[in-house]
């Protein structure tokens, strides 16, 4: 028997979940109307109060909000309650060097904690499981959303984050840990550090893995779950919609339920912006419906993927996501971290050493991605002194890794030896072969 | 006398080594002393070579970086303790040792090392004032 957190909500009719998306998206409206940004932004579409919203399908009258709109509006220009009520701030990488932000009242983390808890409850986990969270915590929305949602459904929890695998397993082991939060590729590598570490799957507790922050094909859910006799579940989450707990497959694993009383979702075609029917890909958007401190309307994405049309055997009535299986946007994912090629270019433009040809070389690394770096060195700057040319890669990856998060490899080329392209270049180089 | 290293960028890459000294031997310049200083993906050549100006503008033909380094030529003694005595001169005066590396030939019956000094200047006077021979360029040409 399926088990659920909230029953009513989870279950709700198509009428009263209607009903129930309009009077939240007429608050968000209002809320919206209070930000410097959307004040401006509906009021040009005629949208003057939540009067003006009558019917559900009035969204469409709203215009889309992008990346980019976040990035201009930084850091106030979407916060719509005084600065005294808001009791978290999320920011995120942008496009270049500005980066996004969200900012969550208490009600807002209570309602986030909420969607993570009947996340983890729709999988089959309760309160007499532990729960390791492997994902990084901090600005990353992963790890806090998680941990946050598997306290309040009672589990215990192991705030490991990232990094560190020997600990990491050492943790599972002593702790008969149920349950991971984890990136794919770091519960492949953790296997493969199992022999070396004397301890095999049997001397551990796993029943399951939530997998999330990078997309992976089913192929790498049935590794993961035969190497370590689990169950693996998909989640979907982005910051701008507060983090996980967006979407989660429930335990029948087909597919991801959005939560539809919070999150509105269309699926539009990117280039015209009109919305597509259930079934059909293009680019996923989401009106958060109750977040008061950012309210965020048709956000556009940027992931690719459709709505299912029928509904699950679990007997929850939201709609299913499919997996992501593209972007419209040139993002890239590095073991569960966004990055984009233009962040790189920003850090690369700024130093006098090098030159403006650079490439940016993706590959695996046993099951882990290692993003490179590779710049040519500026002959006038070179003074055949070795340390001073160490020092200019250390500083370019610190420069990077202050960038991006991530730790990049820094390679340092002679000038002209990289690939030259007339028109668009070809930075990015991916050679990172699906698991 | 200061003598002048030209420093050549390499990338390690296959054949890139060979490829400095093609274009050298096609341009007829010969290498009187070398070293490669390498790091991760890159290393640096360092040579003392007849002809230094034509060196540099023959790479910079065929595209690599170069620069030109002053480094200071030390008659040692060819027999035990001979660079240990010279070591001890420049211990003494302080003098800083970025790198050092050896010719391959022998100007008289001493052996010659190259010293990259951070004061060359400084160094040759020390080192003269204390009878350890430095070959000029002269000499270098000669070798």
């Amino acid at each position: 028997m399926a088990r659920y957190w909230d029953k009513a909500v989870e279950t709700i009719g198509a009428t009263a979940l209607k009903k129930l998306q309009l009077a939240r998206l007429k608050n968000t409206v209002e809320c919206a109307l209070r930000t410097p940004f959307y004040q401006v932004r509906l009021k040009k579409a005629g949208i003057n109060s939540s009067r003006d919203i009558k019917r559900l399908e009035d969204i469409r009258r709203i215009p889309f909000t992008s990346k980019d709109d976040l990035r201009e509006c930084y850091p106030n220009g979407l916060l719509a309650v005084p600065l005294d009520d808001v009791v978290r701030v999320h920011t995120s990488s942008g496009t270049t060097g500005t980066p996004t932000v969200i900012y969550h009242t208490k009600k807002d983390l209570a309602r986030w904690t909420d969607l993570v808890a009947r996340s983890i409850v729709a999988t089959g986990a309760g309160p007499s499981d532990v729960f390791q969270n492997m994902m990084t915590y901090g600005m990353f929305t992963g790890g806090l959303g998680l941990h946050y949602g598997a306290e309040a459904v009672g589990m215990t929890v192991i705030p490991m984050g990232g990094g560190n695998t020997r600990r990491q397993v050492q943790l599972m082991k002593d702790f008969r840990s149920t349950i991971l939060h984890v990136t794919p590729s770091y519960l492949l590598h953790i296997h493969s550090k199992l022999s070396e570490f004397g301890i095999a799957v049997s001397d551990l507790n796993l029943r399951k893995a939530y997998l999330g922050a990078e997309p992976y094909s089913e192929n790498t859910r049935k590794k993961a779950e035969q190497l370590f006799t689990i169950d693996a579940y998909n989640s979907y989450g982005l910051s701008e919609m507060n983090g996980p707990g967006v979407a989660f497959e429930c335990e029948y694993k087909r597919d991801m339920h959005v939560w539809e009383d919070t999150y509105f979702v269309e699926v539009i075609d990117p280039r015209t912006g009109e919305v597509q029917p259930d079934g059909k890909e293009g680019e996923v958007v989401f009106t958060n419906l109750t977040r008061e401190a950012t309210p965020l309307l048709r956000y556009r994405t940027r992931d690719i993927a459709f709505l299912h049309k029928g509904l699950c055997e679990c007997g929850r009535t939201h709609r299913r996501l499919s997996r992501i299986t593209g972007r419209t946007d040139d993002m890239l994912i590095v073991n569960g971290v966004n990055v984009y090629p233009s962040q790189i270019e920003e850090v690369i433009m700024r130093i006098p050493q090098v030159g403006t040809n650079y490439q940016i070389h993706l590959e695996k690394e046993g099951t882990l991605d290692k993003l490179t770096v590779k710049v040519e060195i500026y002959s006038k700057m070179f003074s055949g002194n070795l340390s001073e040319i160490d020092a200019l890669r250390e500083r370019i990856k610190d420069d990077l890794r202050a960038a991006i998060i991530i730790h990049p490899g820094v390679e340092l080329h002679e000038p002209g030896s990289l690939p030259v392209f007339e028109g668009k270049a070809k930075r990015v180089v991916d050679l990172r072969v699906k698991l | 006398m200061k003598l002048t290293q030209v420093s050549v960028f390499l990338e390690n890459k296959k054949g890139r080594l060979y490829d400095v000294c093609a274009a050298l031997s096609a341009g007829k310049i010969n290498i009187r002393a070398l070293t490669v200083a390498e790091s991760d993906n890159f290393g640096i050549l360092r040579m003392v070579v007849d002809k230094p100006e034509a060196t540099a503008a023959l790479l910079k033909k065929k595209g690599f970086i170069s620069n030109f380094t002053e480094i200071v030529a030390v008659e040692v003694g060819d027999k035990p303790g001979g660079l240990a005595r010279v070591l001890k001169v420049i211990n003494q005066n302080s003098l800083n040792v970025e790198y050092m590396y050896g010719f391959t030939e022998k100007l008289t019956d001493t052996a010659l090392m190259v010293f990259r000094f951070d004061k060359p200047d400084a160094a040759i006077r020390i080192l003269k004032k204390n009878g350890i021979g430095v070959v000029s360029r002269k000499e270098a040409g000669e070798l």
